[in-house]
């Protein structure tokens, strides 16, 4: 009920402005007729929203969903330039696994993966882009976290890559372990995001003194290690493994074996539209679970006539899965042929760019990693 | 009363309208915020912080809340506006009267450089400055020493630190021989009015504010020592100064380049003052035999201040407020920190943006304050 008489408290106030503003400029007479005027308009206007409110909740449609087929694109916010996650080319075209996750919501609510607007965003920005509604999917390799999730309007809908925080460090000072750092190093990060926090408890609980240098943009961080002015730099595993290709000599430098965080990265979503946020979880589950069940772009149209019924269901051949979020049935075909699978995603973007050519914990269940997503059913 | 209506209408309904228009933005945050389930109010300033700044002018620590966080970044935002309005003060002064000089080559320099560093856009300066060149400064273990003991590197500027005993005598001391220069000011004043004698206040003022410190050191136990940087191995290739003060390049580069950028447009300000003065004042002075530096003194520099003054204040406040710049070359200051990290960890963006902005706007209210004081105090006095 709260919405409806904030959006009636917006609307009486509207007219009143309209009111007010107009009402200098007319002479009286006219104006009688016009009030009268505007108040049965206005009393018509309360009518349509009270009838508009109860006409979409039974059609269950996501007002977020609403608005991007209106639009003709997913808005989607990635990094600035992460190799393997979201990265644009000369010509301007995005390639990465967060980048990939939008392309599939597009494929699926749009029927085409190209109909995605990427926005580059800064750690510092990307939370209020989200929340304020200039973006509907943030997929910039986000950790989740409790207070993230629980406190400041967000949904986490997933996990698409399983991340640790690492250090790295010239191969030329000799480090090979954090155990070898020593009082006074610096250390060169990025602002507002989860690797600030976790520097301090790592530095703290060894008791090792350290300069923090915190910069906003990642480019920052890397110019400013690689010119010197820190002794390490400090960021998700899979981050210092892309900026490391980014680097004047990227043979120079190493990262260090440790693991010092748990990053499970992921698409974040508005709180407060659950079909949206059902869509953007969905496609990525579709995706990993196309893998599973060896669905690739090039295989899909043919596994319609498998016997396996989870795979039918999957290309859409059984079931009626789309129904749910007021999709059609070919929604999880359409991100299968034109994205690709989990696995065909992470050997395009990030093994075959030779950032982590082996995919650890980011390996299906089935085969000794920890991706496991629900049913598709 | 058809007039009285007339008259007031128009400014009760705008007064209307700009309330309207905040009830409007206040009730549009609202329902977004309760749509989105974010809570608004100022709890967050007790949490622990838990994130470290690189730079600090007061102890703080990651386990210290969010508000003192605040306290230390807007420190750090005020250190940085102190140290450029002073140097951008001594050097506007100094390039304004090069400016008017007969030497050819000073004043086409000084002209020069005020063209060169105002017509380039502040940020691009920041980044010269710390991206090409204090980067291109030694490492720690090949920097030559500076007067001996201060080391510049690219991890920043190693001094000495200071190192006092009973430091508070000192202070005491100091305030003290401040308070008693203002009194013999006042005295010789009296007696220039009563009987014209003159006092050489400048030679007393030094000696005092000399002495008395000095005392302190002999009698009141007070000691000083410096700890000189020591180089420092952290691994096989990495090293650092330990002891002393370093200076973090970053405080080093945006000082130096909201110094350059704002001595230039303060250095016109100063021309403009000396010039409005017409050349009459300076001739009748002679006249009535005033030696150079009195002329100087007692009649150039107090109807130059007048003109002065106003527009510096100006200067002032774009320097201070150019600081949030900081935020470009990592340099922990309010925005950064504030506006930044502490933005980001707790999600709150009203409140926080709220509290900045109002923290910028007292802060310039008050360098207008002091200014507007001190333009008062030397404004013509008609008697």
């Amino acid at each position: 009920m709260t919405p409806i008489v904030h959006a009636l408290l917006l609307l009486i106030q509207k007219h009143f402005l309209n009111y007010l503003l107009t009402n200098k400029l007319k002479n009286k007479r006219k104006n009688m007729f016009k009030v009268i005027k505007r108040m049965t308009s206005f009393v018509a206007m309360v009518a349509m929203l009270f009838a508009f409110t109860t006409e979409t909740m039974a059609a269950k449609k996501s007002k977020t969903l609403k608005n991007t087929q209106k639009k003709g694109f997913v808005r989607c916010g990635v990094s600035q330039g992460l190799p393997g996650f979201s990265n644009a080319d000369a010509s301007g075209n995005w390639t990465g696994i967060d980048v990939d996750l939008c392309r599939a919501v597009a494929a699926a609510v749009l029927g085409d993966a190209n109909k995605v607007k990427f926005t580059p965003l800064s750690a510092k920005e990307r939370f209020t882009a989200l929340t304020s509604g200039e973006i509907d999917i943030l997929s910039r390799n986000t950790t989740w976290t409790l207070s993230r999730d629980a406190d400041i309007g967000l949904t986490f809908v997933g996990v698409n890559f399983y991340d640790g925080q690492g250090f790295m460090v010239r191969k030329s000072s000799g480090i090979t372990s954090t155990s070898q750092f020593k009082n006074g190093i610096s250390a060169c990060t990025n602002i507002g995001t989860t690797t600030e926090l976790n520097m301090r408890d790592f530095f703290n609980s060894r008791g090792i003194s350290y300069e923090p240098v915190a910069f906003e943009k990642a480019d920052e961080v890397v110019a400013a290690y690689d010119s010197g002015r820190c002794d390490t730099y400090t960021t998700d595993k899979s981050g210092l493994a892309a900026q490391r290709t980014k680097m004047k000599n990227p043979d120079e430098h190493m990262v260090l074996p440790e693991t010092i965080s748990k990053e499970p990265l992921g698409p974040v979503v508005r709180q407060g539209d659950s079909v949206w946020e059902d869509i953007v979880r969905w496609s990525l589950n579709v995706m990993i679970e196309a893998e599973e069940y060896g669905i690739t772009s090039s295989n899909a149209d043919s596994m319609k006539t498998n016997d396996n019924p989870a795979i039918k269901r999957l290309v859409g051949a059984e079931g009626e899965l789309g129904a749910a979020f007021g999709l059609d049935n070919d929604w999880s075909l359409r991100i299968i042929k034109q994205v690709g699978n989990y696995g065909e995603s992470y050997k395009r973007n990030i093994a075959d760019t030779g950032i982590l050519p082996d995919r650890g914990p980011n390996q299906l269940w089935t085969k000794g990693g920890i991706l496991y997503v629900p049913p598709a059913r | 009363m058809n007039n009285k209506i007339k008259r007031i209408l128009p400014q009760l309904l705008t007064v209307l309208f700009v309330v309207l228009i905040f009830g409007f933005f206040t009730l549009n945050a609202q329902v977004n915020m309760d749509n989105r389930g974010i809570d608004f109010g100022f709890g967050f300033l007790t949490q622990e912080a838990s994130f470290d700044m690189q730079f600090t002018l007061l102890d703080y620590d990651g386990q210290d809340s969010y508000l003192w966080a605040y306290v230390v970044a807007l420190l750090n935002t005020l250190l940085v506006s102190f140290l450029g309005i002073i140097f951008c003060s001594v050097l506007g002064v100094i390039i304004g009267v090069a400016r008017l000089s007969n030497n050819f080559l000073i004043k086409n320099s000084a002209a020069w450089y005020v063209e060169f560093f105002r017509n380039i856009p502040l940020l691009l300066q920041i980044f010269f400055w710390y991206y090409a060149a204090l980067r291109a400064l030694p490492l720690p273990e090949n920097a030559e020493p500076w007067f001996g003991v201060t080391y510049m590197t690219i991890k920043g500027y190693f001094i000495p630190a200071m190192i006092w005993e009973n430091l508070n005598i000192f202070v005491y001391c100091l305030l003290a021989s401040l308070i008693s220069i203002i009194f013999i000011r006042n005295y010789a004043k009296k007696l220039q009015e009563k009987e014209g004698k003159q006092l050489p206040l400048l030679y007393i003022s030094l000696a005092i504010l000399l002495i008395v410190p000095g005392l302190s050191f002999l009698a009141g136990g007070v000691t000083l020592n410096f700890e000189i940087p020591v180089l420092k191995q952290l691994s096989a290739t990495s090293y650092t100064y330990d002891g002393g003060v370093g200076l973090p390049p970053e405080l080093i580069a945006l000082v130096l380049a909201l110094s350059l950028y704002t001595s230039t447009f303060v250095a016109e300000c100063v021309r403009a003052g000396i010039q409005g003065i017409s050349k009459g004042q300076k001739e009748a002075a002679a006249s009535v035999g005033l030696t150079k530096n009195q002329i100087l003194k007692l009649v150039i520099m107090p109807q130059a201040l007048r003109i002065i003054i106003p527009p510096t204040t100006n200067q002032y406040l774009n320097l201070t407020k150019n600081s949030s710049l900081a935020a470009a070359i990592a340099y922990p200051d309010l925005v950064l920190v504030f506006a930044g990290t502490a933005m980001m960890q707790t999600g709150k963006a009203i409140e926080i943006v709220g509290i900045t902005m109002l923290t910028y706007l007292s802060i310039s209210l008050f360098i207008a304050a002091l200014m507007n004081w001190y333009n008062k105090r030397i404004e013509i006095k008609e008697k």
